[in-house]
């Protein structure tokens, strides 16, 4: 590597624009930063080797300096917003709304939205956010993060733990903020030393060179908030694999148990009960919001929840063996206020109205207008059984059950087991018969398939029951996106609420030269520099970009 | 509890009247500038005024809250009058540190049309549903309102930076581009106008229209221009639609958003007409005479300051405090939700913004519009994702 030696005897690595221990400018690297064309040089980084602008050869440096632009990475950031916004324009297929006819995107979105919504899909746009190109999208942002970071933190670790206070006269005048003060004594150069000590200024010496700094730390802000972001695009890679994160769901109906899937069933759940509560539309404060609502034909609820206990199988791990349970804890689950268990969280996630507990019905005479019963009994469908004996003689013989009842080709059929629609093929034997009379029953239906019945069944009441969704999580890279947001806000503050102030006092001759950089709010330390050396004969700095800045203004005027 | 609440809404009303005058003191400050050159009382006035119009709309918060039982940032009402005060607050912050008073002529009448905008939705107490039942929904959405409200000042100042800077001389893109966006802000008032006076009048249409297999019936307010498609008015005495709303629009009452949009267009138009045959010229020419002593590096610095302070704030509310919220009600904390989207599209406009300021040295012109295409984006997702695509977050 070549290595550039400047006149005060430091060894610079190539690429260095201005000397790291004196500042002073080395010629053949002014290009670099543009300081060959200006009369003030830039502070950026003070003039340190950046790789991404010395070397240029192979590929990797090719790439490197690629994603080392600020360029770049703001145009990877727009075309992420744009691509982002894309997703927002028809909903994406996970929130297809349930009641639509289909939800299979092939279908929905051509059906809902038309030619554009075919394109849409056709696109892949209905799951945009998962898409390879998103993701990789995504992972460029991350590695300019990564790279523009190394980039600039590299030569700026460099520049900083230098901070020599004597340098070179060039680096002193072509600053920003400069003045030259002749007839300034010892003791007025001590007396500004003092104001910015209590200004809070680091102040340092060497042989009369005065350095004054302060807020150096904001100057890590920006990788520091880099970091953060980092951790949280790492977090969310982590997140892709199964280990560190679960994400199941059950449906548990009230009063049943389940094995909660995702445990490997070493958790079960059951429902004591589920409670849905609206708002009271005599509610004085809402009254007008709640009328308005339902005038639309909507209702508002004000709670759901369930009552579960959490049982956890003390024999899960021993294969063949009956489940052993054990009672974890017994509590609510609301909206809002998910429960924890042994590194588990369940949330409250939906609710269904749909299924029968029992249903109960009664035996009346075929011929009876008033239907008056002569017996009546009760099918508990979570437990059904299967024969009913009454004291009269009649005895009831359910021969058939589908949970939930639909016709194919002609046959009678169960869409599942659960009892959203049951029906029943009932045997009625009546007092001192053998031969029983067979009715078909259910939901608006209720058929003799004889003609011939002399008993006929009625349904008299039912129940229903909740069912209650819960989604179980486990995750353990919470923590990290915690932890990389934290450290977003800190760098982000850090950065931004408190800026890099330097002042230099550098003896020439009988004058004195002073000049100072900030790397934000030039009016602030412009403040600073004015308190500092009040009642001396130091001049207050000129803001050369501003003289240089109306110089070519007149000029642009003129011409 | 009715009566707190009526108190309440009084209460708004006079924060309304407060920054109404307040408005037109920080106009007179104009003038008072040209005749003495240094600070007048006039200003001082002024933002005593609006401190006042702020306590009374913090009355109006904190009896809202006491009256509701949960803090009134719950409906979109509630939100937008909210992000009024929000604007409110962050321009008092920023006149304390920089005394500038042609801010006040321009954020006073923003937060004023964000407010009689939120009007226009129903403004009955309402209960909320569980999901929202939360003491993060304070936590969220006041801070970020508050953080829309202070980048809301950035767009303000970027506003008067274009009006001061973009030259009138000629017609040009940058000028007609300036002039969108002072129409649309006359659009809004239009909107405005054009609800209310209905409203006075207690026009009402009913169309009744197919959806599917059902038949829908949706309520115009406003006389129908665009009616929903293949709809029949069942409203005895009152107007047809002069024809029926495109049929790619879909959504709830889509067909009367649109008609309502058409209102808004049409009367901002006329609108813009009356000033335009006033001034003789474009509204940008017209403002800009008043800005002649502005220093554009103070407003510049402004733009920056307050997106400075608002892009730390946005984050903190409108991604870490709601993914926190997401995680505890949703079970997950980024769901892709198109207002969580739009956040995140929030976000990153303004990283960007950062990034071409801090990096690429983009100030004065090209940093203001950028200011004001961000707020462009908050008032996008505000509006348009909440009423048109639908999602989660639609509360309205």
């Amino acid at each position: 590597m070549k290595k550039l030696k400047c006149e005060c005897g430091h060894v610079n690595p190539e690429g260095t624009v201005l000397c790291e221990a004196c500042g002073k400018p080395i010629e053949e690297n002014q290009h670099i930063d543009g300081n060959d064309k200006t009369k003030l040089i830039n502070m950026r980084y003070d003039g340190s080797a950046r790789r991404s602008l010395t070397y240029n050869r192979s590929i990797i440096d090719k790439i490197w300096s690629f994603f080392s632009s600020v360029k770049v990475g703001v145009w990877l950031i727009v075309i992420a917003l744009f691509a982002s916004a894309l997703g927002t324009i028809f909903p994406q297929q996970m929130y297809i709304p349930a009641e639509a006819v289909s939800r299979d995107p092939a279908i929905y979105y051509e059906a809902h939205f038309g030619i554009l919504g075919k394109i849409y899909y056709q696109l892949g746009f209905y799951d945009l956010y998962s898409s390879w190109w998103y993701m990789i999208l995504i992972a460029l942002i991350g590695i300019s993060l990564v790279i523009c970071s190394i980039d600039r933190v590299v030569p700026l670790h460099r520049a900083l733990k230098m901070q020599k206070p004597k340098r070179h006269e060039t680096f002193i005048n072509r600053q920003r903020l400069y003045s030259e003060s002749t007839n300034v004594s010892n003791e007025e150069k001590q007396q500004v030393v003092k104001k910015l000590e209590k200004l809070r200024y680091k102040v340092r010496s060497d042989d009369g060179h005065i350095l004054a700094e302060k807020g150096r730390f904001s100057r890590w802000g920006p990788y520091v908030n880099h970091i953060g972001l980092i951790i949280i695009l790492i977090a969310s890679l982590f997140r892709m694999t199964p280990w560190l994160y679960l994400d199941d769901y059950v449906w548990v109906r009230e009063g049943q148990q389940v094995v909660i899937p995702g445990t490997d069933n070493k958790y079960y759940i059951k429902n004591k009960e589920f409670i849905l509560e609206k708002y009271d539309e005599d509610d004085e404060q809402f009254k007008d919001a709640l009328e308005l609502i339902e005038s639309r034909g909507g209702e508002v609820h004000k709670n759901y929840q369930t009552n579960v206990i959490i049982y956890k199988n003390v024999d899960a791990d021993l294969p063949g063996a009956e489940p052993k349970l054990e009672k974890v804890l017994e509590d609510k689950v609301w909206m809002n206020n998910p429960l924890k268990f042994d590194g588990y969280t369940l949330y409250q996630s939906g609710y269904q109205q749909n299924e029968f507990s029992s249903m109960s019905f009664k035996i009346h005479k075929t011929n009876d207008s008033d239907q008056e019963a002569l017996e009546t009994f009760t099918i508990d469908l979570t437990a059904p059984e299967t024969e009913y004996e009454f004291e009269s003689g009649f005895r009831v013989v359910m021969d058939k059950y589908y949970p939930e009842y639909y016709l194919d080709d002609g046959e009678p059929r169960s869409e599942s087991k659960y009892p959203k629609n049951p029906a029943f093929v009932i045997f009625v034997y009546p007092p001192q018969t053998d031969s029983p009379e067979i009715n078909f029953i259910g939901i608006g239906k209720n058929i003799d398939a004889t003609g011939e019945n002399k008993y006929k069944l009625g349904i008299v009441d039912f129940e229903t029951h909740f069912a209650s969704g819960m989604t179980l999580r486990q995750d353990y890279t919470l923590p990290f996106f915690g932890l990389g947001a934290l450290i977003f806000m800190i760098g982000v503050v850090q950065g931004m609420y408190w800026q890099h102030r330097r002042i230099w006092i550098h003896p020439k001759d009988k004058s004195i030269l002073l000049a100072a950089h900030t790397n934000k709010n030039w009016f602030g330390i412009k403040k600073d520099i004015e308190k500092a050396i009040s009642d001396t004969a130091i001049q207050m700095v000129i803001d050369q970009q501003e003289v240089e800045g109306n110089e070519k203004n007149k000029e642009g005027h003129n011409g | 509890m009715g009566n707190l609440a009526t108190f309440s809404s009084t209460m708004l009303y006079t924060a309304i009247a407060f920054y109404s005058i307040a408005t037109i003191m920080f106009g007179v400050t104009i003038k008072d500038k040209k005749k003495q050159n240094k600070k007048g009382m006039t200003g001082t006035i002024a933002i005593s005024i609006t401190i006042i119009g702020l306590i009374a709309q913090l009355v109006y918060f904190i009896t809202r809250w006491i009256a509701g039982g949960h803090a009134p940032v719950g409906n979109m009402f509630e939100f937008m009058t909210f992000l009024g005060l929000s604007i409110v607050l962050a321009f008092i912050i920023i006149y304390f540190i920089y005394r500038l008073n042609i801010l006040g002529l321009f954020a006073l009448p923003i937060a004023l049309i964000i407010i009689a905008y939120a009007s226009m939705f129903p403004t009955d107490l309402s209960p909320l549903v569980p999901s929202l039942q939360s003491p993060w929904l304070y936590i969220h959405v006041t801070t970020v309102s508050l953080s829309q409200g202070i980048l809301g000042i950035s767009f303000v100042a970027g506003l008067i930076y274009l009006i001061k800077q973009v030259d009138q001389k000629k017609r040009s893109k940058k000028n007609i581009w300036l002039e969108l966006i002072l129409f649309s802000l006359i659009a809004c008032v239009g909107f405005i106008l054009s609800t209310i006076t209905f409203n006075i009048l207690d026009y009402s249409a009913t169309f009744e229209y197919p959806s599917g297999d059902r038949t829908l019936t949706v309520e115009y307010n406003l006389p129908a221009i665009a009616g929903p498609q293949d709809g029949e008015l069942i409203t005895e005495g009152a107007n047809g639609a002069l024809f029926e709303a495109p049929g790619w629009l879909q959504g709830r009452n889509a067909a009367k958003k649109f008609n309502t949009l058409i209102w808004s267009f049409a009367t901002g138009l006329v609108l813009y007409g009356l000033i335009r045959l006033v001034f003789r010229r474009r509204i940008g020419a017209a403002i800009q005479p008043l800005l002649k002593n502005i220093k554009p590096d103070l407003v510049d610095e402004i733009t920056y300051r307050a997106v400075a302070i608002g892009f730390p704030l946005f984050t903190l509310g409108g991604l870490i405090f709601a993914s926190i919220w997401a995680q505890i009600a949703w079970d997950r904390f980024w769901g892709w939700d198109p207002k969580e989207v739009w956040a995140l599209i929030t976000w990153f406009f303004y990283a960007a913004f950062l990034h071409l300021r801090l990096s690429r040295g983009w100030h004065g012109e090209k940093s203001s519009w950028l200011a004001v295409i961000g707020f462009a984006i908050i008032m996008f997702n505000l509006i348009v994702v909440n009423l048109v695509i639908a999602g989660l977050h639609s509360y309205a």
